[in-house]
């Protein structure tokens, strides 16, 4: 037992209670907590400082509202609704097309086809604040649904994939893609079993992938190799999650972001909190990288040198080549 | 910088609820055992008399200084008598008065001790007695015999014992002879001794007890042997020489001053009788801490009404439980619905019992839960939904107590007793976990809970511990000590070494 904690520790692996008590704690104060947890907020944060986000339709903000919903997606045909203050993607419904046959009936990323009715339902359950953090009355968002660049086509399963960045000071510090799987419903959480693909700071080019903390090769319903993937707009990524520290001030940040087919990647949402998983997706401990930074941490860097620094530190050893039996 | 203030906290909140533990423990002998019982001796002694014409005034002898013994309570019961303690020359007196009486007239005198040896006999030093006037022939006698004595010993203890071999000798020669038989009783022979020891200028008194054992009807006070040697009073069985006192002598009153008298009343009887009873000894320790007034800094419940105490010898055990709850979440890494629902939940299995909880909370839940799906197709705004599930929980406790109770399984009507609130906000939270996460995560986090519950439960449940923390409630200061610590704890959690066994493979 104490054998494998000194592995761990060697291998400078994060645990809950250290993020917890040293970074979340230390470096993240609560008052600022609603800049991430209020995506409203977060959105017009992002869109301040000139960052890509998907495009607002509407926010239901009273149930009184909850059946304008057709009206404000009147003119899409996707759309996704969201909780303001939703945590871990709960509450997210993911509207990809209208149903042929009837006009106010929907088909969600999932195939199912749901009424105009119980999304209204759905939404009134956001705004009682089923989903909220807080248990408090929430807005529910309608946004944008994007289309997700053929890059992962191969690797998802229903759903959008997005780029979690963890964002250390202001330095990009490690990052994995997360694919969506016929278990996690379509959504790119990873405790709801989406597979985490780890990525090589440097080339923004996916390693092995993590299930359920186990480490698997291949998505598990397309069968597709997940490492290898090479991510377009890196840098940008890089950048635009180096940015979200000038937008929050958290000092340890999880930046969620997409890649539209058209518009390029964009800025979904921010986490205040964000999750370890990615430590095993990348198969390296956060805690190394993080003294790393610690280490050359400068005030006066612009988002784009931190996002330079991020590259040239953390390139990952060349592992996709190498076979494990486990 | 901070983690010293914790450190520095946690430590300050242990050092203060140790030491006033330890204080409790040590020096008010709070029992750190559960059901300790200390011998009580309850002595009573009835004085009877009949009552003459005019005014009557009754004195009595009443222990002073008890070594060995320390006191608990002691009372009078006297119809219509003034009643008053007095220092008199020979100790403590008891006094009765009353204008007039008619008839035959009894008055009690009662008072509990126990045993404690912490008790010392703090007297005084006595001055050298003078030489006592004795009268021939027996001031001849006495000197030979003090002279003899004198040649045959080393100090004041040598000289006691021998002085008392001699006396008792079955074959005594003429001078002992001459002084015994002036000695009718015991009393009056250990008197006589304290006179031979004055001439030889050796402080001794007479001291009359009892022999505590066990239920005695009517108890005769035994005469015994003081000598101070100097330092200190040691006592000498007047019989034997043996410099000894009974196991359990309690020491009633001293010196040859008779041990009641009455004015204005004739006919005089007193009589004692001792009784054995088993108190419990915080209660002896509770008494002790009034009479020293040393409750400033008593934090004892045991002062609150029965029923209060009830109460909080479960409150208390709450910290107990939430300490359980820190460890598993913190250092093991289980999951578990709201923070403190686990303790709760534990304190319901306090009535029902580990078996019977752990299956009554179970169908509870999973009927609640089966009934919150139907309620989900009727797409219900939440705080009514919350409502509805609270109702239905209500009833199916209800139910659960019918069918229990009419299959004769009484343990089935203590689901009354889980909180139903917390209940129902575990099968809302469990439903809405089920749906977004999945059964897997939504069976796991309810098993944690479980866990967490039956854990609190058996910490909670320690007798020693419940009387522990009862007694000394200021060891609550350390269990949040404890917890503050563990609050700083950053290292990984046990679950977490296997969650990411991945990575120290590599």
């Amino acid at each position: 037992m104490f054998a494998r904690a000194e592995q761990l520790r060697r291998a400078g692996v994060l645990g809950l209670n250290e993020r917890n008590a040293d970074f979340i704690m230390r470096l993240n104060p609560r008052r600022l907590y609603p800049r991430v947890d209020d995506k409203v907020l977060t959105k017009e944060l992002a869109l301040d400082a000139g960052m890509a986000v998907p495009e607002l339709y509407g926010i239901i903000s009273n149930q009184g509202e909850a059946r304008d919903f057709g009206r404000i997606v009147a003119e899409h045909d996707s759309f996704v609704v969201k909780p303001a203050q939703g945590s871990g993607g709960d509450g997210i419904l993911v509207v990809t097309g209208r149903s042929q046959r009837k006009r106010n009936s929907f088909r969600l990323s999932s195939g199912v086809i749901i009424s105009e009715n119980e999304i209204a339902h759905h939404i009134s359950n956001i705004v009682s604040g089923q989903y909220s953090l807080s248990g408090n009355p929430d807005k529910a968002l309608i946004e944008y649904c994007v289309r997700f660049d053929p890059v992962f086509a191969e690797v998802s399963y229903q759903g959008v994939p997005d780029i979690r960045v963890i964002v250390y000071r202001g330095y990009p510090a490690m990052a994995m893609v997360r694919l969506p799987t016929r278990a996690s419903d379509g959504k790119a959480n990873l405790h709801q079993g989406a597979v985490g693909a780890g990525v090589d700071m440097n080339l923004g080019e996916t390693l092995t992938g993590v299930l359920d903390n186990e480490i698997v090769d291949e998505h598990p319903d397309t069968g597709a190799l997940v490492s290898g993937l090479r991510i377009p707009e890196w840098d940008f990524i890089l950048q635009s999650a180096a940015r979200g520290y000038d937008v929050t001030e958290l000092g340890y940040l999880g930046v969620d972001m997409v890649i539209d087919r058209e518009l390029g990647p964009l800025i979904l949402e921010m986490n205040a909190r964000p999750g370890l998983n990615i430590q095993i997706a990348n198969r390296t401990g956060l805690a190394t990288r993080i003294a790393r930074i610690d280490d050359i941490y400068s005030a006066d860097a612009s988002p784009n040198d931190r996002a330079r620094v991020a590259r040239r530190e953390f390139a990952a050893e060349r592992q996709t080549s190498i076979p494990f039996d486990d | 910088m901070k983690q010293q203030y914790v450190f520095g906290l946690a430590a300050f909140l242990a050092i203060v609820g140790l030491s006033l533990f330890v204080y409790k423990w040590q020096v008010l002998d709070f029992p750190l055992g559960r059901n300790q019982e200390t011998s009580v001796w309850t002595i009573e002694s009835s004085i009877s008399f009949d009552s003459g014409p005019g005014s009557i005034k009754v004195n009595l002898l009443i222990p002073t200084l008890t070594p060995g013994f320390r006191m608990l309570n002691e009372n009078s019961v006297s119809r219509g008598y003034g009643f008053s303690l007095n220092y008199g020359s020979g100790g403590r007196e008891a006094q009765w008065t009353i204008r007039r009486a008619d008839g035959p007239q009894t008055i009690y005198y009662r008072t509990s001790v126990y045993q404690d040896d912490g008790t010392s006999q703090s007297d005084t030093t006595p001055p050298f007695p003078p030489p006592p006037v004795i009268n021939e022939p027996f001031k001849t006698a006495v000197d030979v015999i003090v002279a003899d004595v004198k040649e045959q010993s080393a100090d004041t203890a040598s000289f006691t014992a021998e002085l008392l071999r001699r006396m008792n000798n079955p074959s005594p020669d003429p001078n002992v002879e001459l002084l015994s038989s002036n000695a009718a009783t015991r009393a009056e022979f250990v008197d006589s001794m304290t006179t031979i020891l004055a001439s030889a200028r050796i402080p001794a008194r007479v001291v009359h007890g009892f022999d505590l054992q066990g239920r005695q009807r009517n108890a005769e006070p035994i005469a015994w042997l003081e000598v101070h040697d100097g330092d200190r009073w040691r006592y000498f069985n007047p019989m034997t020489g043996e410099e000894n006192l009974p196991e359990r002598f309690l020491i009633w009153w001293r010196g040859n001053e008779p041990l009641i008298s009455v004015e204005g009343g004739s006919n005089v009887q007193v009589s004692f009788a001792v009784q054995e009873n088993h108190l419990d000894a915080v209660t002896i320790a509770e008494t002790q801490v009034a009479q020293r007034g040393a409750n400033a800094i008593d934090f004892s419940l045991y002062s609150l009404p029965i029923q209060t105490q009830a109460v909080y010898s479960v409150l208390l055990m709450i910290p107990v439980g939430a300490l359980i709850m820190v460890i598993l979440r913190n250092m093991i890494g289980i999951d578990s619905f709201g923070t403190f629902m686990p303790v709760l939940i534990a304190l319901a299995f306090r009535e029902t019992k580990l078996f019977w909880g752990v299956i009554l909370f179970s169908v509870l839940v999973a009927l609640g839960l089966s009934i919150r799906f139907l309620l989900e197709r009727l797409r219900l705004l939440l705080v009514p939904r919350l409502s509805a599930v609270l109702i239905v929980v209500v009833i199916l406790m209800l139910i659960i107590s019918m069918i229990s109770h009419r299959l004769g399984m009484e343990t089935g009507l203590s689901v009354a007793l889980f909180p139903m609130v917390i209940i129902a906000m575990t099968i809302e939270r469990m439903s809405v976990v089920w749906e977004e996460r999945g059964a897997a995560d939504a069976m796991r986090a309810g098993l944690g809970s479980l866990i967490v519950a039956v854990a609190a439960y058996v910490f909670m449940g320690l007798p020693w511990l419940e009387h522990l923390i009862f007694t000394f409630p200021e060891l609550l200061l350390v269990v949040l000590s404890l917890v503050v610590l563990a609050g700083r704890y950053t290292g990984y959690r046990l679950l977490e070494l296997n969650r990411f066994k991945a990575l120290a493979e590599r």
